[in-house]
Formats: structure tokens, C-alpha cells, sequence
């Protein structure tokens, strides 16, 4: 009668333990996660401070082995290949979300959201190498708008989801009031639905710019890269990753300096960017 | 293409309702029919309602008369309705038009959510181009909400988003957004099922008014609201199969104290639905 | 008795929806033929090479540009193998993150905690390869490797020379890569399992922590593995940080010390110094590869995912 109880009591303390143990493993886990977070951003926050200045913004780099320079084409040309990107994918990428929302049954409907999930788990160097077979093979020629188009490419898949998404979330009775005043359907859709769901699509905008401004792989033979102030998108452009890409896997101190400094531009943007959509989301809710 | 210049020029006084059903089915998905053969005729400025127990076909009826249950899967019909002597179901004819002669207020008031209450009443027109060079959106916008009686509580406050209205404000926009297409004819599809009395009544005063101008369906669970407001009253009922019929169009004086058919008598006296 | 003018009926009305329809057919055509492109590009740019190696290809092992003999097994090696640790460590924290910010964490800490770590999603790749390349692999050559070696030196896959670079530094900075990808899908489908278990659960008698690995865990077991099987996908795909922790060899060795290569890391190390038709090509036919072996992990935890949320929707 009592050894069960003592049985008992050694269970329960036992349990408790495992139960302890168990989650404080979770604990230390997502403290290893964000542990990981911070070293990363600090550690760039540390070296690349003291090189983030006026100089470094507005200057070209610099001949190879010479100190000093900057990543002013390097920013001009990621603003101009993101922009160009941007401009190619979205009214592709809103218009087929739009389709499939209002026509959004049948195989071909299943087979459009098929491709849009394949796509959007596809590796960045492929793209790269489908934007280079169509846009700089045939010509011979690196161009930052062969790397536009792969940009645009890796963006439409969160476009295309996300706005067919938003579309269907806008309420009937909107889309009914629409017809019944006697509008069309292009008017309807466009004039009123759309622009109700236009906070969700610009967050997904936001994001897939947010995306492409890290990516860097596709550019190594597409923008390929220049020393050199550029705005011909027909011509090889300076991109900010990549710069910070040869920076780093260079033997040079001083480019090494130079990409810590790149990397924490690039991060500050990217977060920025990011931080943008959550504002445009939590504003379009109002 | 005939069918839609008839629309145009037709001489209004030789029709002698201006909404007319005949033989009216309705199906949805293809094959299951929802209404069967209902004739009614609408005379020009007044006021009938459809009554009947949920799943009776009234909603179902009144969409097909703007052709607005086309938006859901598979609807189909047979039977003409008939608009000034003209079928909207006709070849040529373009259900966009047909719904800017026949406009339609629905249960839940749905301002457009990113207009101001200005461009919710002009979207009508505005959205398909059709505001003439010179017109000015505010007189357009204050002769509808006049209509709609509700210029007096909004006339200063015009920029700001519909949706910053009470319920039957809500209503009285859309109401509004509605009469500023100009339209001959008004469906209310149980306009004021979500609303409190006071707007209730207040809505049913304006449905009064408008009749003047306008020929008005309005579709109602409220029986009251029936005797109230209309001057003809339909009711419908579906059968086992849940197909709705008309089972008996009168006055709505005459259905109410003498109704012809048993089965109206005992809706009528709540006896069931 | 006042007529309401009828609306003069503008025939541009049927025009304007004719051209809105257009419109989307162009959009979706456009949209269906570059995915078809890509494919057709792919194949299109590898056909020399699979002319000239064939099925050989796969497992030979020799990558000489100066001979013009290429063979993708090297890679597919490094591939796999990088991407295996990535999901073994990012799996495992991932999941018990997930756990905590779903069942163990303060309300109030639990969003600010897991935007944090979503945020781990946003840092450019070439961020993450700098960092390690420039931390990751002095610490990994001056402790971490030695460490190993010294304990457990006996097992092949930490024997061998210890450059820093290599199979281990490639799959950890991968790990921390996929971690939110894990953590953040994980965290959705664990929130997801119906409080009545949870409940019951607890009524029986359980501690939080019993209730969640006997209970919760398993009844989301099909959407965290979905979850692990998406950011396997991410790992696989991912070139720039790969490419600078990895050492670039084309070699197969037993020992996570190696340096090595990836599928996706020589195409982004060798093509702009391709120069031989066929080595192009061959760059190309292992693009294809990654883009097969993508598809397919990528399709099989869609299925996983979609089964998970069509089930909890009652669809």
C-alpha cells in the first residue's frame, strides 16, 4: 500500500525532470537561433561601421590593389535592376493572379498554380542560367537587363499567389455591388476589387523586392559587374551584392574591409524594405 | 444586337408594366431547378414585395430579374423577362446594360471600401467613364443622397470612407450609389434584414418616396414590412423537391385579409415559415 | 409623369471587357511560357553535354575543364551531403524553437521572439557567406574541427586534414540559412492543432511539456515535415554562401573536413570562365539537375503542406 505511492512520488519527480529537461532544450534552441541572429548582425554591424561613410556611398572603387573607394555604381545599378525587375513582374505577375482568382477553376488553372509553386522553390543560379541562354548569349553581351529579367522571374511566384489570394479575399457583396450598378467586368475588377485588395498585394511587392535585393548568384553572368558608373541596362551594371561577393573571395585586406561595409548596407536596405511591407500590410487593415 | 436597340428607343407608354416574368424558371448548376414558372408583371411606380419561407426562391427570382445570379456557377434560364415589352434574356442583349436600367440594393451594405462616400455614390458612373465633361460629381452625388434622404448627415463630410457610417447610413449609400446610375427600376433584396427598427422604418419611408419615380421589388422576410410598405404582394413557396413557385400575386390589401390560397393563409398567419 | 432618360448604352462597355480578358490571357501567357522556357532553355543549353556523356555523366567522378571530361557525381556529393547536415541541425532547433514560441513562451515574448528569428530569413546570402567565411571558418579550423577530430577521429567522416573550409562549414552555415524557414512553417502548423487535444491532453494528467511531445508534436508531424522538407529544398538551392565556405574542389572524400563542391556552387564559381562549348554545356546540364532535384523535393512538400491545411479546413 505504501510502496506503490513511493513508486509513485519517484514517477512524478521523474517526470517533472524529463518535462524540465525537455523544455529547456526548446529554450536553448531558439536561444541558439537568435543567438546565431545577433552574431551575425553584430559582427557585421562591428566591421562594417567604420567603413560606412559619405565616401564610401558616393565614390566608384577603386583599381585593384589601390585602398579606398566606394559602391556608388554598386547601388545605382542594384536600384536600377531591382526597379526594372519590378516593373516587369508586376502587372505580369497581379494580372495572372487576377486571372486565377476569378477564373480560377479547371486543370489549366491548377497547372498556372503549379508552375507558380515549382517556380518559387527554384534554385536563383537557375534562373540566372535561363535569363543567360535567352539575354546574353544570343548577343554576347552581360547586360543588367538579362539580370532584371531573372530578378522578375524569381519575384512572380509571390506575386502571382499572393495577389490571387488577396482578390478572392475581398468580400462577394463588393464584387456583387460592382456588377449590379451596371459596371463591367473590367471595371469591377479592376476599379474596385483590386484596389480594395492592393494592401496585401503591395506587401507581396515589397517582399519579392526585399528578395531579389539579396540575391546574387543570377548576377555573376548576367549583370556580371563594372568598376564603372553605368545606367545603359543593355550594358554590364555594377550590382551591390555582387560587389560585396568579389570583395570577399578576394586576397585584398582593403576589399575585405569594403564588403563588411557592403554587407551592412545591404542588410540595413534589406531590412528596411522588409519592414516597409509589415507597414503596408498593418496599414491596409485600418 | 436588335434586342439592345429596342432597349434604347422603346415608347414607355405602350407597355403596360414596365418588369414583366413569363413562364420564368430559374436553374442553377447547370441542371437543378430553383424557380419554376413564374409569371408576374410589375406595374410601373409601385412597390411589390416577395414574400415567403426561406428557400421559397424569392432571392433567387429577384437576381434573375437584373441577371445578376449569372455571376454564380451555372445559372441558367427559361422563360422571358421582360423589361418595357423587351426580354433581357434576349440574344444581344448585354446584361452590363440591363443592370444599369435595373440597379439592386442587397441585404449587406457593402460600400466600396477604399471610396470616400463622394466617389461610393459617382462609382456607378465614374468607373465606366460615363461622367460627362463639365458635370460635377457633387451635384450628381447630392441629387442622389437627397433621394436617398441622407444629404442632410453627410453633405459636409463627403471625403470620408463609407465605411465610417452606421448600418442604415450604409444602406441609404448604397441606396444612393444605386439611384445615381439613374436606373428605372430598384430590387431591394431584403434591404433591411440587418438593420435596426429605426432605420428600418426610416428606409421603408424612402422606399414611399422613391416608388414616385421608380418601380420597386423589394424581396422580405418581414410580413409587416409587406403590408407596410407594398402595393402588390407575391408569395412564394418551394415544394419538396425545393423548387419555389408563385403561388398567389394580389394587392397587398387583398392577400393580407383574404388570401386566396390556403397555403398563403397559413404563412400569413404563421402558422409556419 | 417624369421618364428617366434611358442611359445612352456605351458599346465600349463589351469593348473595355473584351480587352480587360485579352489582357489576362496575355499576362498567363506570358507568365506559362517563360516557366516553359526555362525548362525548354535548360535542356536546350545541356543537349552537348548529355550528347556527349550521357548517363555517365551522373556518376563519373572526374571534372577536368583542361580534358574536357565532366562528371557530376562529385557534385551531387557535395550536394547532398552539405544539404543532409544543413536539415539534421536546422531540423532539430528548428523544430524545438517552433515548440517553444508555440507552447512554452509568454505570450507577450512570443511574436517579438519569432520576428526575430524571421528575421534570420531576410539576411542576403552574401551576408551569410561573408560572415562565414571570415568566422565561421577560422573558429571552425582553430576549435571546432580539432575538437572532432581529437574525439571522435576514429570515424571517416572527421579524420583527414582540417582546412576550415569544407563539407562541415558548409552545412552549418546552411543550417542557420534554413532555420527560419523550418522554425517559422513549424511554429504555423504546431498553432494550428486544435486546443481540444491540447486539453485533453492536460486533463489526463500531463505535464505541458508531455502534452506537447506525445500530443501536439505528433498531431502536426505531417506539416513540420513538410517544413523540413521545403527549407531541404532552400539548402539545395542555395549557391553564394555555399560557394565561399565550401572550398570549391570537385573531389568526393569521406571526411566533413573536405573541401568540396555543389551543384549550384561550381556553376557559380566556373561559368563566367567557362570556355569550351562543352564545358558550358555541362555547367548548364547540372543547372538541369538542380533544377529536377528542386522540383521534386519542392513537389513533395507541397503535397505535405497542402495535406496538412486541407485537412484542418475540413475541405
Amino acid at each position: 500500500m505504501s510502496v506503490p505511492d513511493l513508486r509513485e512520488r519517484s514517477n512524478k519527480t521523474a517526470r517533472y525532470v524529463w518535462s524540465a529537461i525537455g523544455v529547456g532544450f526548446t529554450l536553448l534552441c531558439i536561444l541558439l537561433a537568435a543567438g546565431a541572429l545577433l552574431a551575425i548582425l553584430g559582427y557585421v554591424t562591428v566591421q562594417g561601421i567604420s567603413s560606412v561613410n559619405w565616401a564610401f556611398v558616393t565614390e566608384l572603387p577603386r583599381p585593384v590593389g589601390v585602398t579606398g573607394g566606394g559602391v556608388a555604381n554598386g547601388i545605382v545599378g542594384s536600384i536600377i535592376i531591382v526597379g526594372i525587375a519590378t516593373v516587369i513582374a508586376v502587372p505580369i505577375g497581379v494580372l495572372t493572379g487576377v486571372y486565377l482568382a476569378l477564373f480560377g477553376r479547371g486543370v489549366f488553372a491548377e497547372t498556372l498554380r503549379l508552375l507558380s509553386d515549382v517556380l518559387a522553390g527554384l534554385p536563383s543560379i537557375a534562373i540566372g542560367l535561363f535569363a543567360y541562354t535567352l539575354f546574353v548569349a544570343p548577343f554576347k553581351q552581360f547586360s543588367a537587363f538579362s539580370a532584371s529579367i531573372a530578378f522578375a522571374v524569381i519575384m512572380l511566384p509571390l506575386i502571382i499567389r499572393t495577389s490571387e489570394e488577396a482578390i478572392r479575399g475581398v468580400p462577394r457583396t463588393v464584387r456583387e455591388a460592382g456588377f449590379a450598378l451596371g459596371l463591367s467586368r473590367y471595371a469591377t475588377t479592376m476599379k474596385i476589387v483590386v484596389p480594395a485588395a492592393r494592401g496585401a498585394i503591395l506587401t507581396a511587392i515589397l517582399l519579392g523586392i526585399a528578395r531579389v535585393t539579396g540575391e546574387t548568384a543570377p548576377l555573376l553572368f548576367t549583370a556580371f559587374g563594372s568598376q564603372f558608373w553605368e545606367i545603359n541596362p543593355f550594358h554590364p551594371m555594377a550590382e551591390l551584392s555582387l560587389q560585396v561577393f568579389t570583395y570577399a573571395i578576394s586576397p585584398y585586406d582593403d576589399w575585405h574591409r569594403q564588403a563588411w561595409a557592403g554587407a551592412l548596407l545591404l542588410t540595413i536596405a534589406v531590412f528596411i524594405i522588409n519592414l516597409l511591407a509589415r507597414f503596408a500590410l498593418s496599414f491596409s487593415k485600418r | 444586337m436588335s434586342a439592345q436597340t429596342d432597349l434604347d428607343s422603346l415608347d414607355a407608354s405602350e407597355a403596360k408594366s414596365q418588369v414583366e416574368t413569363r413562364s420564368l424558371s430559374i436553374y442553377y448548376r447547370g441542371k437543378k431547378l430553383a424557380v419554376s414558372d413564374v409569371s408576374i408583371a410589375f406595374p410601373r411606380n409601385t412597390i411589390t414585395a416577395l414574400i415567403g419561407p426561406s428557400g421559397a426562391g424569392k432571392s433567387t427570382l429577384l437576381r434573375a430579374l437584373n441577371r445578376i445570379h449569372e455571376l454564380g456557377d451555372g445559372a441558367s434560364v427559361e422563360g422571358e423577362v421582360l423589361l418595357d415589352g423587351v426580354d433581357i434574356y434576349g440574344p444581344g442583349a448585354d446584361p452590363v446594360l440591363v443592370r444599369q436600367r435595373i440597379g439592386m440594393v442587397f441585404q449587406q451594405a457593402t460600400p466600396f471600401p477604399t471610396m470616400s462616400i463622394l466617389d461610393n455614390v459617382t462609382a456607378g458612373l465614374r468607373l465606366r467613364g460615363a461622367l460627362r465633361t463639365g458635370s460635377k460629381p457633387i451635384e450628381i452625388a447630392e441629387k442622389a443622397l437627397r433621394q436617398a434622404a441622407l444629404w442632410g448627415e453627410v453633405k459636409d463630410v463627403l471625403h470620408r470612407n463609407g465605411a465610417s457610417l452606421s448600418g442604415g447610413q450604409q444602406q441609404r449609400l448604397c441606396i444612393a450609389r444605386a439611384l445615381a446610375v439613374e436606373p428605372e427600376v430598384l430590387l431591394l433584396d431584403e434591404a433591411t434584414s440587418a438593420l435596426d427598427p429605426i432605420s428600418t422604418l426610416q428606409i421603408e419611408d424612402l422606399m414611399r418616396q422613391l416608388v414616385e419615380k421608380y418601380t420597386i421589388i423589394a424581396v422580405t422576410h418581414n410580413m409587416q414590412q409587406a403590408a407596410r410598405v407594398s402595393d402588390f404582394t407575391a408569395f412564394l413557396l418551394g415544394d419538396e423537391q425545393g423548387v419555389g413557385r408563385l403561388i398567389e400575386l394580389a394587392p397587398t390589401n387583398t392577400i393580407f385579409t383574404k388570401p386566396a390560397d390556403k397555403r398563403t393563409e397559413g404563412y400569413i398567419t404563421g402558422r409556419f415559415g | 409623369m417624369t421618364t428617366n432618360p434611358p442611359q445612352r448604352p456605351k458599346r465600349s462597355a463589351v469593348q473595355a471587357d473584351r480587352i480587360f480578358l485579352a489582357t489576362l490571357w496575355a499576362a498567363v501567357g506570358i507568365f506559362a511560357a517563360t516557366m516553359l522556357g526555362l525548362i525548354v532553355q535548360l535542356i536546350h543549353g545541356s543537349w552537348q553535354s548529355i550528347l556527349t556523356f550521357g548517363f555517365k555523366f551522373l556518376v563519373t567522378t572526374t571534372w577536368n575543364p583542361v580534358t574536357s571530361q565532366f562528371g557530376a557525381l562529385p557534385m551531387i556529393y557535395g550536394t547532398v551531403v552539405s544539404s543532409a547536415i544543413a536539415i539534421l541541425l536546422a531540423s532539430v532547433v528548428g523544430i524545438a524553437s517552433a515548440t517553444f514560441l508555440a507552447e512554452f513562451a509568454p505570450r507577450r515574448i512570443a511574436q517579438p521572439l519569432a520576428s526575430l528569428i524571421e528575421l534570420l530569413a531576410a539576411v542576403p546570402s552574401v551576408v551569410y557567406g561573408l560572415w562565414g567565411l571570415f568566422v565561421l571558418v577560422p573558429i571552425f579550423r582553430a576549435y571546432v574541427d580539432p575538437i572532432l577530430q581529437a574525439r571522435l577521429g576514429f570515424l571517416p567522416i572527421f579524420s583527414g586534414p582540417i582546412y576550415g573550409v569544407g563539407l562541415l562549414t558548409a552545412g552549418v552555415i546552411l543550417a542557420i540559412m534554413i532555420l527560419p524557414t523550418v522554425s517559422a512553417i513549424s511554429r504555423d502548423v504546431i498553432t494550428a492543432v486544435g486546443r481540444e487535444q491540447r486539453e485533453a491532453g492536460m486533463a489526463l494528467g500531463s505535464t505541458k511539456w508531455e502534452t506537447t511531445w506525445r500530443i501536439v508534436l505528433p498531431a502536426a508531424r505531417a506539416g513540420i515535415f513538410g517544413a523540413c522538407v521545403l527549407a531541404l529544398g532552400r539548402a539545395i538551392g542555395e549557391t553564394i554562401a555555399t560557394t565561399m565556405v565550401i572550398g570549391n574542389k570537385a573531389t568526393i572524400a569521406a571526411s566533413l573536413f573536405a573541401p568540396s563542391y555543389t551543384l549550384s556552387s561550381v556553376i557559380a564559381n566556373e561559368f563566367t570562365e567557362a570556355t569550351s562549348d562543352v564545358y558550358i554545356s555541362s555547367l548548364i546540364e547540372l543547372g538541369l539537375l538542380l533544377f529536377v532535384l528542386s522540383f521534386i523535393v519542392n513537389g513533395f512538400a507541397r503535397v505535405l503542406v497542402n495535406s496538412v491545411f486541407s485537412k484542418s479546413e475540413g475541405r
